[in-house]
């Protein structure tokens, strides 16, 4: 039986049918699959829904910006995920296009994990501001006078836009964020993933601003590095 | 006259902070006599794209 489709949307609504979205989600993808795209499909007059293959890149590039914060937690992470893909259909006929989908289920899951971040109590372990080895990995770039070392000057890396567009650049990328450790990476996703302003995250996370800037450093300082060891040897083979 | 260590301190701060005046002028100067900074200005500016599109935000 297909719980949520166009007809039943208005039983849904005055409650005739009410569905239970928490039972649906543990059922898992294929069960999802099943509720997005079930045998009524071709009925659907939404034209704002997404095939398949689409749902599926989209969901993994969702799934990639919260594990990318949840780290460890990779249930909580396919659960958000399932919930905001779940809203978004059920929602899809206020859409007016497959962009405006992204956003709002985007725009969903940043406020899902700026409230786990909120809410659960449980902090990166490591201090914040310890440093993690990467303050001598980054002064070895330089001399004495605080120049760039020679031959460690940062090269000129191939077009960005290029870069982005490469599926290479991506997998190295996520190496490199997931190479950070958790303290830091929580710093940096909240400001570079969650777009929050540094006044915010300093009061989230109980540091001065100044502290803050020291981490985001750092964690620039250190991604790049890595990116620039990888990325460049893999672009001139 | 801006180190270059200083002057990478200065080009992530920029991200996420107003720099003072004077911060602005000497990374603007430094930047435009040292290529590695510029380099390494140009490729803080990747990061900060490629997680813009991470979060779904560059369109
Ligand atoms: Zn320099």
């Amino acid at each position: 039986m297909r719980v949520i489709d166009h007809e039943s949307q208005q039983t849904l609504n005055t409650g005739a049918h009410p569905v239970d979205i928490p039972f649906l989600l543990t059922r898992g993808y294929n069960r999802l699959c099943f509720i997005l795209f079930g045998p009524a499909m071709d009925t659907d007059p939404s034209a704002n829904w997404m095939q398949e293959a689409e749902l599926a890149d989209l969901r993994h590039d969702l799934l990639r910006f919260v594990r990318l914060q949840l780290r460890d937690d990779a249930a909580m992470a396919e659960d958000i995920v399932q919930e905001a893909l779940v809203a978004a259909y059920t929602n899809r006929d206020k859409f007016s296009g497959r962009a405006q989908v992204k956003t709002w289920v985007f725009s969903i899951l940043r406020n899902k994990i700026v409230d786990y971040f909120r809410t659960n109590s449980r902090r990166p372990e490591q201090s914040l501001t310890r440093d993690d080895g990467s303050e001598a990995e980054i002064n070895e770039l330089f001399d004495d006078k605080g120049h760039w070392n020679k031959g460690l000057q940062p090269k000129k890396w191939g077009d960005p836009e290029s870069s982005l567009e490469n599926q290479q650049f991506w997998e190295i990328f996520e190496i490199c964020l997931n190479g950070m450790n958790e303290a830091t990476a929580r710093v940096f996703g909240m400001r570079e993933l969650l777009g929050l302003e540094t006044a915010e995250i300093c009061q989230q996370l109980d540091m001065s601003e100044n502290n803050c800037w020291v981490v985001l450093h750092r964690a620039r300082a250190k991604l790049r590095l890595c990116l620039e060891h990888k990325w460049i040897g893999a672009e001139s083979c | 006259m801006l180190s270059c260590k200083d002057a990478t301190k200065l080009v992530s701060q920029k991200q996420d902070a107003q720099l003072s005046l004077m911060q602005r002028i000497s990374l603007r100067l430094h930047l435009m006599m040292c290529s590695g900074c510029k380099n390494y200005e140009r490729q803080i500016d990747v990061i900060h794209k490629a997680c813009r599109r991470i979060s779904g935000s560059d369109d």
